[in-house]
């Protein structure tokens, strides 16, 4: 059986059909001048020119998934009791994303090391995420902004994918990651890919080049602790931002929750809900103490998490994909990699 | 002529420095096609200052939570109407702000550009004195008036020279846009039917990723952390993703700004998810105007509709017993 194959472009519909049949299909949809991840149907706009404004985080981790629902029920034969019906909502479908890219995935193996690996499955995300499988587009030019290359990503990188397709001309070169990706080989309109592997080689290969580095790779140990914790440093480097959720939940890497109980009369849903550092509520306390109560402060642990705790907690491994999202859509264009190079030139 | 401006422009914060906390402005952002707020604490600062028409933010938004330190700060004629609304509602002290005005002569629309490019990477943009911009990618060169690639406030500006300031930087300019096209956009809209209407913001929304963007980057929208976006006390919203919620939110935010709105567009502008914001408020402006005949942020003497309270309105019919 061939190791790679190769899919003509006009085949494309026919596979992401023959995908549907037992998947729920996403892929990035044209709107406008907006792309985002819609459910695969022909008629939709599917686009691959660029990456999508919104990574498909959602696909595995909603941004408001009801946990359950729950309703309050008096008892016949003494009204006084009332008594609590839960009902739990995992029946989850097998879903497929297609055309994700390198640094949205990376997004899931930085949610795998928190939701899977360490803290004991968190179930609503593990059941997700083993029934999803991913389809990786390798970037065939970098967008402004993007700096994957510095945090030791790329353009074609393979990491959490079950398939890297990379663009030709003519078609996608497919290159299995995992078993899922593997059984893809066979899908209808599939053809042997390996005369065309060294094509791909060279286009991941100039990609790879064309992104910019603003500072060679880091570590978070190179970051410097003592500017980190100076206050001026912050509001020097971020008086401008306006404290929005739009990085973080742009943000394929940013796995922040909140849970609330949104009920009425006497029936309701546990749901839980991206939160944002960015917001103001993130860390207001019950006491109406707030622990982060200025902007600086709260830009200053998105970067401390990305860059520094998270480094900390799982073997040096950066939170941060570098797909550039929170620089390119930021309203006053704060540039975190600009931000990290400052944390990383010596003191 | 952007470059003599941006030397004259300087000189004039270098004066403005010695007697304020902090002086806001714009310097070049992280690639050639955005400029990013600037902010000035000492004079080495200065020389990072640019004045050319990727200047768009509305940097007065900056000023309701340094209402107690003293800020200069640089306005377009479309900003400085955020000002003179503002001083109306009692959100900044006069006393405590330099204004330094730039009479305008449009900015661009950073989406338009990437469309006109093809949304290649772009190396460098240049604006001439005709009014002109050439942008340059890797695959080449294209230039456009740069009327055709600002944004739709631009199109229709009526204040190009700042309204309030304390320094004008360069001679005013007039507008030369009709008055009457100010909401022309609106008047098509309504063409539709409501069914029409009902599923153009159906879809519109539903690409609403709730982060609130367009209100922290409105000037306005002075609630902030208090929003009933995100209260749970009062619990008027959920923090559900549906429909009903996303469009709950934008009627409220539209509403809040019901003859408060000065349509400088940032909410529309900053947008991740590209979605038209600013036909909203526009569409309640249109109907303040036509109600109380007034237009937020033109004139100091002025006092917003839903300040004050008239027993009989000009234009409304209460029920008489």
């Amino acid at each position: 059986m061939a190791e790679t194959g190769f899919l003509p472009k006009d085949k494309i519909n026919g596979f992401l059909e023959a995908l549907g049949k037992d998947s729920l299909v996403y892929m990035p949809v044209l709107e406008g001048d907006t792309i985002i991840f819609r459910p695969f149907s022909p008629e939709k706009n599917l686009c691959l020119d660029r990456p999508a404004n919104s990574p498909p985080k959602s696909v595995i981790f909603p941004q408001s998934d009801v946990l359950f629902s729950y309703r309050y029920e008096k008892e016949t034969d003494d009204p006084k009791k009332v008594s609590v019906k839960i009902e739990s909502h995992t029946d989850y479908p097998k879903a497929v994303i297609f055309g994700c890219r390198p640094c949205d995935v990376m997004g899931f193996t930085v949610y795998d090391r928190v939701y899977i690996e360490a803290n004991g499955p968190d179930t609503y995300y593990k059941e997700r995420r083993d029934k999803t499988a991913i389809i990786t587009l390798s970037c065939p030019v970098p967008s402004a902004g993007c700096f994957c290359t510095a945090l030791g990503g790329g353009p074609a990188n393979r990491e959490g994918s079950d398939v890297l397709m990379t663009g030709l001309e003519k078609g996608f070169f497919f290159e299995p990651v995992s078993e899922k990706g593997k059984a893809m080989l066979s899908a209808p309109g599939m053809e042997d890919g390996a005369r065309y592997m060294q094509e791909a080689q060279n286009k991941q290969q100039d990609a790879y080049n064309a992104v910019k580095k603003p500072f060679p790779s880091v570590s978070h140990t190179e970051l410097s602790r003592k500017r980190f914790d100076l206050n001026e440093f912050w509001q020097q480097a971020v008086s401008k931002c306006v404290s929005c959720g739009a990085c973080t939940f742009l943000c394929p890497t940013c796995y922040c929750f909140n849970f609330t109980d949104e009920q009425t009369l006497e029936s309701g849903e546990r749901i839980r809900s991206w939160d944002a550092c960015m917001f103001y509520h993130f860390t207001l306390e019950t006491s109406g103490h707030n622990p982060r109560p200025t902007r600086f402060e709260r830009y200053r642990n998105r970067v401390g998490h990305k860059f520094l705790f998270y480094p900390e907690k799982y073997n040096g491994v950066i939170a941060c994909s570098g797909c550039g999202r929170c620089i390119r859509y930021c309203p006053v264009s704060v540039d975190i990699s600009e931000i990290v190079s400052q944390l990383r030139s010596p003191e | 002529m952007y470059k003599v401006k941006a030397d004259k422009l300087k000189e004039v914060v270098t004066n403005v420095l010695n007697d304020v906390d902090l002086v806001i402005g714009y310097k070049q952002g992280f690639d050639a096609v955005h400029a990013t707020p600037h902010f000035i604490t000492s004079a080495d600062q200065i020389d990072g200052l640019v004045w050319n028409p990727l200047c768009v933010h509305n940097l007065t938004t900056y000023l309701p939570a340094l209402k107690m330190k003293k800020i200069g700060v640089i306005v377009k004629g479309c900003d400085s109407r955020t000002i003179v609304q503002f001083i109306q509602e009692g959100l900044v002290t006069r006393e405590n702000l330099v204004i330094i005005g730039i009479p305008c002569t449009g900015v661009i629309s950073v989406n338009k550009v990437l469309k006109e490019t093809s949304r290649e990477l772009l190396e460098e943009i240049v604006f001439d004195d005709s009014g002109n911009v050439t942008a340059v990618t890797g695959k080449g060169r294209k230039t456009l008036p740069l009327a055709e690639l600002s944004p739709d406030k631009c199109r229709t500006c009526q204040y190009p020279t700042p309204l309030v300031y304390d320094h004008l930087v360069g001679d005013p300019v007039k507008s030369d846009k009709v008055p009457e096209g100010v909401y022309a956009d609106i008047k098509e809209f309504e063409g539709k039917t409501l069914e029409e209407r009902m599923k153009y913001w159906e879809q519109e929304f539903d690409r609403c990723i709730r982060c609130y963007a367009c209100r922290n980057a409105c000037p306005m929208c002075i609630c902030q952390d208090n929003c009933i976006a995100e209260s749970r006390d009062p619990h008027w919203m959920t923090q559900k993703m549906t429909l009903t919620e996303k469009f709950m939110f934008h009627m409220i935010h539209a509403l809040h700004l019901a003859g408060r709105c000065v349509e400088c567009g940032e909410c529309e502008r900053v947008c991740p998810m590209g979605i038209p914001v600013n036909k909203l408020k526009k569409k309640i402006n249109q109907e303040m105007k036509e109600l109380f005949d007034y237009e937020p942020g033109v004139s100091l003497d002025d006092k917003p509709p839903m300040f004050m309270f008239n027993v009989d309105e000009l234009k409304i019919k209460e029920h008489k017993i």
